[in-house]
């Protein structure tokens, strides 16, 4: 049975939704990852989660209990905040005893696992230190230290770490995601930043105004995006809009792309198969397609020509036009040729998706 | 914010519709409704006989337009001062800065005391120049239009000075500098960037102004003259017991506040949107180059801290004056701590201090305790409308004049009433801390509302994610992050308290005298010393507390 359940949550701010009909499960001992753009409405189903927000409509059932409307301190689940929300009239230590004190605990038992917290996130001794004078990595992790320290059945994340620079941002989050793992909680966790989403999380549900598109693993999400809107949020892709021909030869489904004219075969279900004659699209990411400056035959190739290249470093990133079709290709190292060369452009069956829009 | 709901709500509730309306709702009511009775019948003919009256309907011009003038005058003062201080860096700019807003949080009847014995026709200056030119006369009297402008320039310029000046410092520096890089020239950014941002703080000056000149009453009652104001003439209109005709022109002076408070409220609104601006360009003080306007900027400066300082330093003088010997000399000839020691040692006049103290006292905790009442509920409302009307019933009295919040409360609670059964506050030693809690009360609310404002609102919602109830979140975040702003606006309250006059001087119990009335007293029998002494104690008390508030201020912001 899943540790969390969110069944059809809604949530609106005055007239416009916020949230429409999420649904989630995350399994105990997962990292889950609510991402999306800002505004999607992933922070305000952290919110309701938390107990911040009350939702319209829907439950929220956590170890098979309704808990949708229990007040947040009820529910015993950590939050880290985005701007840390460390209390700025207490110290380090007292910010991190909060929890263990509004539950009474015994004061040898609150040194105790204070200290504890601290050792987590590498800030022994910083007891007595006022959180005015800590670096905004520091802050982090004492708010870290603090929802841990009560034991949360559940640990929140707000975006935590938009907050730092990017240096400290990765190096952090490697650590989060260790400590984490260590400890053995479930966490779920808020942003907006896909690489951060995929370094971190075991699942992912991507957002988009108010509603989740797909929910999978990281590698799912990259691989088989669903929808349009998913493809376009996760890193770079083509986006290719063709129409489904009649003819089907064995497994492969057969689609000519409206900007060129192009015949691209793939691999599809029958159950997933568009209707005949109605445009669709096709994707395939950029380090998937295949670039030779020799002529190739074979399914899917076709002559094009180099229109821009993009020197990125470990990368170059072509721009090649393929009869009216425009194709964007990353290479490792230098790209092979310069503008205006003519090239074979390969786009192999297995790499292309079939998209809902 | 669902989460602090559950709250003892229906008490917080109850507490606050009780006192608006037996503080507010009711008096002013009652005030309206008693002014258009006539021999026991509604009618009107208050009013009629009010506008038959020359006198009394040239008291209601005469003070609309001495407020106005006032007005001009202090944006005039006020509005340059404000760009040079807040633009510029030069020698002098930080005495200044420091004395300006002195004049605020000098009482009324004290400023005034301090300028007759500084510009009154035998006051000090009058007599240098007399001197120094050898005339007969004095030089000029302090008396009339001219008398009352200077004074209400002097008290009032900090409003313009203030909130302009805070205007300036919210303008974001970026929007000059990226109007200059599209070529405007400097007086082109004066009228095309900086005053359209400005104008919401000018409004909002000028709107205090004009309420606070219209309240004014110290100064017309010593100096006015012949200048007939709407305050005096309900004064005298209750002095000489025409208590119809006293309430028909409460009522318009109320009428004329309230107007002047719905515009305030509506332009303080806008004043946010300077600051909603993004992180711009750090603002500088701008160093003046040139060594002649360094040292024009610098006289100004001077000047000005003078003029500033000068009343409250003619008053500490005065204060050592021999009672009866300063006579015809430029400055007094005698001097002696009699004064002081009198007023430590005479048990009566150390009761005038212990009333007021007390008094104020009361008042200023009353206005704690309620302002976190009414605070708590309008944050738990959840209706843009009903926000809206609680803040502005609990403005009403602080925008009414202290005139009529005193006659108002007189006739509310004069006699037994069917509301009220027998409830009497007139001639009990409660009725001045009443007032003094209704007219200051709006004080402790807008600082708790504006310090509620600044916590961020996730530290509440971290804590009860940290398993506090309501009551810990209330006792340990809450309390001790908004205490210090509420405390700098208690004592703010009480200062102010201390010092009040108006009210005071219409509804007093004389066994139960505040410090102004002892003042006005002395004043009356020529004790210019003991008058003077007894505003430099005030003083000091004042400046004590305000220090006191300005350190809290200052421990809370960090």
């Amino acid at each position: 049975m899943p540790l969390l359940v969110l069944h059809n949550l809604s949530k609106r701010y005055d007239l416009t939704p916020a949230v429409k009909d999420v649904s989630v499960e995350v399994e105990r001992g997962e990292f889950f990852g609510l991402l999306g753009p800002s505004g999607c409405g992933k922070t305000t189903t952290l919110r309701m989660i938390a107990g911040l927000e009350k939702p319209d409509s829907g439950l929220i059932n956590f170890e098979g209990r309704d808990i949708t409307s229990l007040v947040p301190e009820a529910r015993g689940f950590g939050m880290v905040f985005q701007n840390y929300a460390l209390f700025p009239h207490l110290n380090v230590f007292e910010n991190v005893a909060f929890g263990l004190r509004a539950r009474h605990k015994p004061k040898s038992e609150i040194a105790e696992r204070v200290a504890l917290a601290l050792d987590l996130v590498q800030l022994p001794g910083y007891e007595k230190r006022n959180v005015g004078e800590l670096s905004g990595g520091q802050q982090q992790r004492i708010a870290i230290a603090r929802a841990i320290a009560i034991e949360p059945a559940l640990l929140l994340f707000d975006e935590p770490l938009s907050n730092l620079d990017v240096t400290l941002r990765e190096e952090t989050r490697g650590e989060l995601r260790e400590l984490v793992g260590r400890l053995g909680l479930t966490a779920v966790y808020v942003t907006h930043d896909q690489e951060e989403a995929f370094a971190l999380c075991d699942r992912i549900s991507v957002m988009s105004t108010g509603s989740i598109l797909q929910t999978g693993s990281p590698r799912e999400l990259y691989v088989h995006p669903a929808q349009v809107s998913v493809a376009r949020f996760l890193g770079r892709n083509n986006l290719i809009r063709a129409m489904r021909l009649s003819a089907m030869k064995s497994e492969l489904g057969e689609f000519k792309t409206l900007a060129g004219g192009h015949i691209l075969r793939l691999p599809v279900r029958t159950a997933e198969l568009p209707p005949l004659n109605q445009p669709c699209v096709l994707a395939i990411r950029p380090e998937q397609v295949l670039i030779s400056k020799e002529k190739v035959e074979g399914e899917n190739a076709f002559a094009a020509t180099v229109q821009e290249i993009q020197f990125a470093g470990a990368t170059s990133r072509l721009r090649l036009d393929a009869n009216g079709l425009i194709i964007e290709a990353f290479v490792i190292g230098l790209a092979p040729g310069v503008v205006g060369d003519s090239c074979t452009v390969t786009l192999p069956p297995e790499r292309i998706v079939l998209l809902k829009e | 914010m669902p989460s602090l709901r559950p709250s003892p709500r229906w008490i917080l509730l109850l507490i606050t519709l009780v006192v608006l309306l037996y503080g507010v709702v009711y008096p002013n009511v009652d005030t309206i409704a008693t002014s258009l009775h006539h021999d026991g019948h509604w009618s009107p003919a208050n009013y009629l006989a009010l506008l038959s009256q020359r006198l009394a309907l040239e008291a209601v011009f005469t003070s609309i337009g001495v407020s106005v003038a006032t007005v001009i005058l202090c944006a005039l003062v006020g509005i340059p001062l404000a760009f040079l201080f807040e633009r510029y860096s030069f020698p002098g700019r930080n005495v200044f800065a420091t004395l300006a807003a002195l004049p605020l949080v000098l009482p009324p009847l004290v400023g005034t005391v301090a300028f007759i014995f500084l510009c009154g026709e035998s006051g000090i200056l009058a007599r240098v120049v007399q001197r120094a030119l050898h005339l007969q006369e004095p030089p000029w009297s302090l008396r009339g239009w001219g008398a009352l402008l200077l004074f209400h320039t002097y008290t009032m310029y900090p409003f313009f000075y203030v909130l302009a000046g805070a205007g300036l410092r919210r303008i974001d520096a970026g929007l000059a500098e990226a109007g200059r890089s599209l070529g405007a020239r400097p007086l082109r950014l004066l009228f095309k960037i900086v005053l359209p941002q400005l104008t919401p703080s000018l409004i909002a000056a000028g709107l205090l102004t004009f309420m606070t000149s219209m309240a004014s009453f110290s100064a017309p009652l010593l100096f006015g003259g012949n200048v007939r104001v709407l305050t005096l003439e309900i004064f005298t209109a209750r002095q000489r017991g025409d208590q119809p005709m006293a309430l028909t022109e409460t009522v318009i002076l109320a009428a004329i506040s309230l107007v002047a408070l719905l515009l305030f409220q509506r332009y303080e609104g806008t004043r946010k949107f300077a600051a909603a601006a993004m992180k711009g360009a750090a603002r500088r003080y701008r160093p003046l180059g040139t060594g002649s306007t360094r040292l024009l900027a610098f006289i100004v400066g001077v000047i000005c801290s003078v003029g500033l300082a000068l009343p409250v330093a003619t008053l500490l003088l005065v204060s050592f004056a021999r009672d009866g010997q300063w006579t015809t000399q430029t400055l007094p000839p005698a001097y002696t701590l009699a004064n002081y020691s009198r007023i430590l040692t005479q048990r009566s006049a150390g009761e005038v201090f212990l009333n007021s103290l007390s008094m104020s006292a009361i008042a200023a905790l009353a206005a704690l305790l309620w302002s976190f009442c009414v605070v708590t509920l309008s944050m738990t409302m959840k209706r843009r409308v009903s926000r809206r009307l609680l803040s502005l019933l609990v403005l009403v009295p602080w925008a009414l004049p202290g005139t009529v919040v005193a006659v108002s409360i007189a006739e509310a609670y004069g006699e037994p009433s069917l509301l009220l059964g027998s409830f009497i506050l007139v001639g009990t030693f409660w009725i001045l801390p009443v007032i003094y809690f209704l007219r200051f009360m709006p004080l402790v609310v807008r600082a708790l509302q504006a310090s509620m404002e600044q916590i961020d609102p996730s530290l509440p919602e971290a804590a009860g994610s940290l398993g506090a109830t309501w009551w810990q979140r209330f006792w340990r975040v809450t309390l001790p992050l908004a205490g210090p702003g509420a405390i700098a606006g208690t004592l703010l309250a009480f200062v102010i308290a201390l010092g009040e006059y108006v009210a005071s001087v219409l509804v007093f119990v004389p066994t139960n005298r505040p410090v102004s009335i002892a003042i006005a007293s002395e004043l009356r029998d020529f004790n210019l010393g003991s008058a003077a002494a007894y505003g430099v104690i005030l003083m000091a008390m004042i400046a004590l507390s305000m220090i006191v508030a300005a350190r809290l201020e200052r421990s809370a912001s960090v």
